[in-house]
């Protein structure tokens, strides 16, 4: 209460200020000024940046990989639509010379040139997908990991263009007939709004890793890029780890140990 | 002055009914997609932008073309093109409308369209075209009336207007700036990535807008008793054949910057569209059709002789028009999406559906240019008695 009528006062001032007059001004002002809160519960992992390493190593085959996409996509209600243009795809397998095309090398190792990486969305420190959106639909939260509103979503597909490592998909008909199973525990999406992978935000916020990470047997390391005793550092502090498209400055929080 | 769009002979009529038509299929199509989804178009996860937002891009040109009728005339005072700065201004109009529809007819959730006011986001170029286009169409609105309805009057247009007037000049421009900024400023797309974009776009509009005048006023000077004038096209003229050479220029030091640097992600867009990729390359005939196209259209134009000859300045000026669409419209966006992001090949072509969609949008323009012509003609008419 004391908090809201705060708030109030902040933004009436500001309005008044702007002539107060224009609705649109009102508007304006308090999505600037109002910082979107965000409330635990007494469960939830919290971090002050979420990242992830994978430890390549510990890929041999896509038998490998096929685990973390098939939890991922299980319970997050992506679709199997068998078009390829409509494909939706939240994590899923890249050779080395598609996941980091600038780093191709013309003689690569053997073991290197035969395994499978998983790529998914890098939840950029500075991610140019936020940067381009016109309605907030897709965000950076306090943790780091970039959000996507579906329900604020025009589908305009900026997002899309914006993005360095072709993370996001775009619903290009309903998907709820292509869902096997649905799980009603997450939201299932409608025609016509991007969506990516969430870090399974809504995992974390009830004390539970990310489906992928859980999938993983090990390969897959998660936790707290801030915290110096976390495992995810101790993990970066012994092993020499590559990031997708470093030099676009985008700040991806995915590792690869390869 | 809107009744005058009310009186016309039967040609006039069939032609509006022949546009109605064309939009009632494209309507039709549209509903279809509303339903279906984006699905029924050939774009992908990979090539996420396509013909609508091609076609968006071009009018924005169109649009701003209009202006080089209205700087000459009213910072310049050159007097000739009086005749004629109210045919550019009613071109801006029709191609404002259409550059929206393509936006609305290519957004995933339409009815959610006004989040984009609900939740200003001033660090999204989406968001700040949105504002320059509505803009520039009221600017238009405002003005065009105003002026055309003095004329009628035979009074002087209100004093108001003219701060308007020397307004919409820069912001003819802005409007095209600020579309070469969607592009030109996302980290991974290493064909947009270049700072000439906007010039290039703007060079390329102040080609295609007044070549497309140019043809229009020809139809006038055909169809009605208002003859545009002589010396009008011909200055129209000068202006497509430098902004042409402009275009093809500032294309060349696209080229030179990728091919002399050698770097992969600059080179491969161009590789793709111009001899293809990984064996593919749909869009090879196209581009080079285009290239010729302009080409011609400079040697046409450039030359007096030719340039003189209206019935070869009416081919040139569909050459440039051609060209600049093929080049811009189709090469530019699926050029630039093409290869992906992980440097995978695949193919963006247009479906029917798609096609019938934008057809029916380019009915709408051609609905309001010509509604609007209808009025200005018949006012030049009607002064001078």
């Amino acid at each position: 209460m004391e908090r809201s009528r705060r708030e109030f006062l902040k933004i009436a001032g500001i309005s008044a200020v702007g002539l107060g007059t224009a609705p649109a001004v009102k508007v304006f002002a308090a999505e600037v000024l109002g910082q979107p809160e965000m409330r635990l519960g007494k469960d939830a992992l919290m971090a002050k940046h979420w990242g992830l390493v994978i430890d390549t190593r510990k890929l041999k085959t896509s038998e490998d990989i096929k685990p973390m996409v098939q939890a991922c996509h299980k319970i997050h209600n992506v679709p199997e639509l068998g078009n390829k243009n409509h494909e939706i795809k939240w994590i899923w397998e890249e050779a080395y010379h598609n996941a980091f095309p600038t780093m191709e090398n013309k003689y690569l190792d053997e073991r290197v040139e035969n395994t499978p990486f998983p790529v998914l969305c890098n939840h950029c420190e500075n991610p140019p997908c936020v940067r381009v959106c016109p309605t907030k639909a897709t965000f950076k939260r306090e943790d780091g990991i970039v959000e996507m509103d579906f329900h604020r979503c025009i589908g305009c597909r900026f997002c899309m263009a914006a993005c360095p490592y072709g993370s996001r998909s775009f619903n290009f008909r309903d998907p709820r007939p292509f869902i096997a199973e649905t799980n009603k525990k997450f939201p299932t999406r409608m025609k016509g709004v991007v969506e990516k992978c969430n870090f399974c935000e809504e995992r974390l916020a009830v004390g539970q890793m990310p489906a992928c990470v859980e999938a993983s047997n090990g390969a897959l390391i998660f936790g707290d890029l801030e915290d110096p005793h976390s495992k995810i550092r101790e993990v970066l502090k012994e092993n020499f780890t590559i990031r997708r498209k470093q030099t676009l400055g985008t700040g991806p929080s995915v590792y690869y140990i390869v | 002055m809107l009744e005058l769009a009310l009186k016309g002979d039967k040609k006039y009529w069939g032609w509006i009914v022949a546009l109605l038509g064309v939009i009632g299929v494209g309507f039709g199509v549209y509903l279809w997609q509303l339903s279906f989804g984006l699905g029924i178009t050939g774009m992908s996860r990979d090539v996420s932008w396509g013909f609508y937002i091609a076609n968006f891009t071009f009018l924005v040109g169109v649009a701003a073309g209009g202006v080089m009728v209205v700087l000459p005339y009213y910072l310049h005072n050159y007097k000739a093109f009086g005749k004629v700065t109210i045919l550019g201004e009613f071109l801006a109009i029709g191609s404002v409308v259409m550059c929206i529809l393509f936006i609305l007819v290519d957004l995933g959730q339409p009815m959610r369209v006004f989040n984009v006011m609900l939740h200003p986001t001033p660090n999204s170029v989406l968001f700040w075209d949105t504002v320059v286009l509505s803009g520039y169409l009221l600017l238009n609105v405002v003005i065009g009336w105003n002026v055309l309805e003095a004329e009628r009057n035979g009074t002087k247009y209100p004093k108001w207007a003219k701060p308007l007037i020397y307004i919409s000049i820069p912001w003819a421009v802005s409007i095209h700036t600020v579309t070469a900024y969607l592009y030109c400023g996302l980290p991974g797309r290493g064909f947009w990535l270049t700072a000439i974009l906007a010039p290039r776009f703007l060079a390329s509009a102040f080609a295609a807008g007044p070549a497309l005048l140019i043809l229009l006023c020809m139809v006038i000077r055909k169809i009605t008793k208002f003859d545009p004038g002589k010396e009008q096209i011909q200055a129209l003229a000068k202006i497509v054949a430098y902004a042409i050479c402009l275009n093809i220029f500032f294309f060349l030091c696209e080229v030179f910057v990728a091919f002399y640097s050698a770097i992969p992600e600059h080179t491969d867009h161009l590789k793709y569209l111009f001899v293809g990729l990984h064996g593919h390359g749909a869009y090879v005939p196209w581009m080079w059709a285009s290239m010729i196209l302009m080409v011609t259209g400079i040697v046409l134009l450039v030359n007096p002789i030719t340039r003189k000859n209206e019935g070869v300045l009416a081919v040139a000026c569909i050459v440039v028009f051609v060209g600049a669409w093929i080049d811009k419209g189709m090469g530019m966006i699926s050029g630039g999406f093409v290869p992906n992001p992980m440097h995978q090949v695949h193919e963006y072509i247009p479906t029917v559906p798609e096609v019938a969609i934008a057809v029916g949008v380019y009915g709408i323009g051609a609905l309001v240019i010509t509604l609007l012509y209808k009025i200005a003609v018949s006012v030049k008419i009607e002064v001078a008695g």
